[in-house]
């Protein structure tokens, strides 16, 4: 394995037991064999809709829900562990080097704690720091990191608006000097005009300290500006991967070719021009056969719904799972 | 065409334990039958506040200037919107001759009831028909907003449907009772893009159907430039731009409409840095004297802007901005 590859997995799978009785006992399959690698200081973007499973793969990588099928190794050039197996106390150092941006800046802070307790809180668990003071001079680097007020530390999250308190959730996750971090939505909740500027500063800290980020969207625009390469995820399979600027220029999935175009544009006379998906995406439970996407697909024919695609080369890095997309390549410009 | 509701000298403070808050400060607008208008700002700039004026649906410790005043036109003359006390009087605005959508669909619908027990419950208090006739109505209403199956939907929870189906359901209920005018507040904004595209497509059907007025509340100026006909921008609880939506989308004369729309992430340019509107939108608490927007204007001209709060000037016709740059006087 490569050293500039951070995290790679391997035919990763999730699997949810439902149902109470042991007659009616049934896997939801969240994640379904996926192979993705992360390269060192990269910006990953995960994309699909709700109910895809990129929040689901997100936490895996976290090892904070069970792997049920394949693996994911983790490798920062100081440590190497393989997820599916790891130890309890190999587990606890995991936890100090990958880390978790929630959505809602509004739930994932406590109300009762002040900013200074939330960001030192991760520190005192962890052990990391020897003494208060010791802490207090981290909490406050990494305060001034994330451009929050150090007189604002002794506050209540209340008091705070969204934008503020993304960063405190920022600040909190980047304390533990983490290698990894994912970011699940975490500026969906927010004003565009506050969105910009918390990309602009996950961007600014990624390079300052050397991070990886896992970026988790549903939304293609702001994916664009923000990661390097882009993992299109629907039922729980990948569909599609590439470096961003080839995904954009040339979408090859009809899946990916349809959330582009979902996008409202900005052009008030561009109205309707859109390609439209119909319906919604199917239950994880009741999975359609064959390609997962032939029940909305506009272009699917038979052998889509009996035979499930693998994913294919496409270019170099992008990797496409359809049976048609050379084809369609020539039927619909990009 | 005639007007469907006027807005005139909106002003309207809560009175809290800190003393009186300013939510709307002297906002006035009108909206004529069929047109789509788009409210944009963002979270605390007053405009659910707005909307729910409408309705005369704010809390009871919400104060409103004896000059506010809020028409609406029905077909048996206009009413006073602000006058109404009873809840006879104001089923008028509450559902009959107005209807809302509300943003988060899982928490709109009650829980334990099902969706057709609601969707009959309000067309009994809001109209003279029957219960069968009422549930023909929802059912049809339900198949018309594209939900399969709408007799067996019509029976299940809230829980059982999918986000965009609730939404639909929810656009279908608001709409059973022929509304005049429908409020949405941020109605796709829970939803996928995928969906949000079929959403936005089922309003803009439905307008020309029903040829009712819809105010369009939403963060989102792409969401604007699909559904709108005009746009009003607010900030603060200032209404600080109003116009066509080409015009204001083409060519917007305030700092921080300009601000908006520079935010946004584009898709033809990747390479383009993001640039946020710098700074936080101020706590209501701590209003700016001068114009609202000036603790994050970058182009303010002078003292005036601390000082002196801009009046609307006309750009054209149609096109108002209440800014200092474009006043009199000014460089």
């Amino acid at each position: 394995m490569s050293d500039d590859i951070l995290i790679k997995a391997k035919g990763l799978s999730v699997g949810f037991q439902i149902g109470s009785s042991i007659f009616n006992k049934q896997v939801l399959k969240a994640v379904d064999n996926v192979s993705i690698e992360i390269e060192k200081g990269s910006f990953f973007g995960l994309v699909g809709e709700s109910g895809s499973g990129k929040t689901t793969l997100g936490r895996a990588l976290l090892k904070a829900v069970p792997i049920t099928g394949g693996g994911a190794h983790y490798s920062d050039g100081e440590v190497a562990y393989d997820l599916e197996t790891i130890g309890k106390e190999d587990l606890k150092d995991y936890r100090k080097r990958a880390q978790l941006i929630f959505q809602d800046p509004y739930a994932a802070l406590s109300p009762r704690m002040t900013v200074r307790d939330i960001i030192a809180e991760p520190l005192e668990v962890m052990g990391l720091t020897k003494n208060r003071t010791e802490t207090d001079e981290r909490v406050r680097e990494i305060a001034a990191k994330c451009r929050l007020n150090l007189e604002h530390l002794r506050r209540f999250p209340h008091a705070f608006s969204g934008g503020q308190r993304q960063r405190i959730s920022i600040a909190r996750a980047l304390v533990s000097a983490p290698k990894f971090i994912v970011a699940d939505e975490s500026v969906a909740a927010l004003d565009v005009s506050i969105q910009a500027d918390v990309l602009n500063l996950l961007k600014q800290i990624q390079a300052e300290m050397g991070l990886t980020f896992m970026f988790i969207s549903h939304d293609l625009s702001v994916v664009a500006h923000t990661c390097d390469h882009v993992a299109v995820m629907y039922l729980g399979r990948l569909v599609e991967t590439a470096p961003t600027r080839d995904l954009f220029n040339s979408p090859k999935h009809p899946y990916t070719k349809a959330l582009f175009s979902a996008i409202p544009s900005l052009d008030p006379d561009d109205r309707g021009k859109a390609q439209k998906l119909e319906g919604e995406i199917p239950s994880p439970t009741n999975q359609p056969t064959g390609c997962k996407f032939h029940t909305r697909c506009p272009h699917a024919i038979d052998i889509c719904k009996s035979k499930e695609p693998q994913l294919e080369k496409a270019a170099k890095g992008h990797e496409v799972s359809c049976h048609r997309w050379k084809e369609l390549m020539d039927l619909v410009p990009a | 065409m005639s007007a469907l509701i006027t807005v005139e000298n909106l002003t309207l403070k809560f009175k809290t334990d800190e003393g009186l808050i300013t939510a709307v400060d002297d906002v006035s607008f009108s909206l004529d039958k069929g047109e789509v208008m788009g409210l944009v700002g963002e979270s605390g700039s007053g405009k659910s506040v707005t909307a729910k004026a409408l309705m005369h649906l704010n809390a009871s410790n919400a104060v409103y200037t004896p000059e506010s005043k809020i028409t609406l036109h029905t077909e048996d003359g206009p009413v006073d919107v602000l006058s109404l006390k009873t809840p006879r009087q104001l089923n008028v605005v509450r559902g009959g001759a107005v209807s809302m959508i509300f943003q988060e669909p899982m928490a709109s619908f009650a829980p334990a009831i099902s969706i057709g027990k609601q969707m009959v419950e309000q067309l009994l208090l809001h109209s003279d028909m029957n219960k069968a006739r009422a549930k023909e109505v929802s059912i049809e209403m339900l198949d018309r907003v594209g939900i399969s199956d709408a007799s067996s939907r019509f029976a299940q929870y809230a829980f059982e449907l999918s986000g965009g189906m609730r939404q639909r359901a929810m656009i279908a209920m608001a709409l059973s009772t022929r509304p005049n005018l429908l409020i949405a507040d941020e109605p796709t904004t829970a939803l996928d893009v995928t969906i949000q595209a079929q959403v936005i497509d089922l309003m803009k059907d439905l307008v020309d159907e029903f040829h009712m007025g819809i105010i369009f509340i939403t963060h989102d100026l792409g969401v604007v430039a699909q559904t709108a006909d005009k746009v009003n921008v607010m900030y603060l609880g200032r209404m600080i731009e109003e116009g066509p939506v080409r015009e204001v989308i083409r060519n917007p004369k305030h700092p921080y409409t300009q601000g908006l729309l520079n935010a946004l992430p584009k898709l033809d340019d990747l390479d383009s840095p993001l640039e946020p509107v710098p700074g936080d939108i101020p706590s209501p608490l701590e209003r700016p004297p001068g114009c609202v927007f000036n603790t994050r204007c970058s182009q303010v001209v002078g003292s005036q802007c601390m000082s002196k709060m801009p009046r609307d000037v006309n750009v054209d016709d149609t096109h108002k901005v209440a800014c200092h740059i474009y006043s009199e006087g000014a460089a």
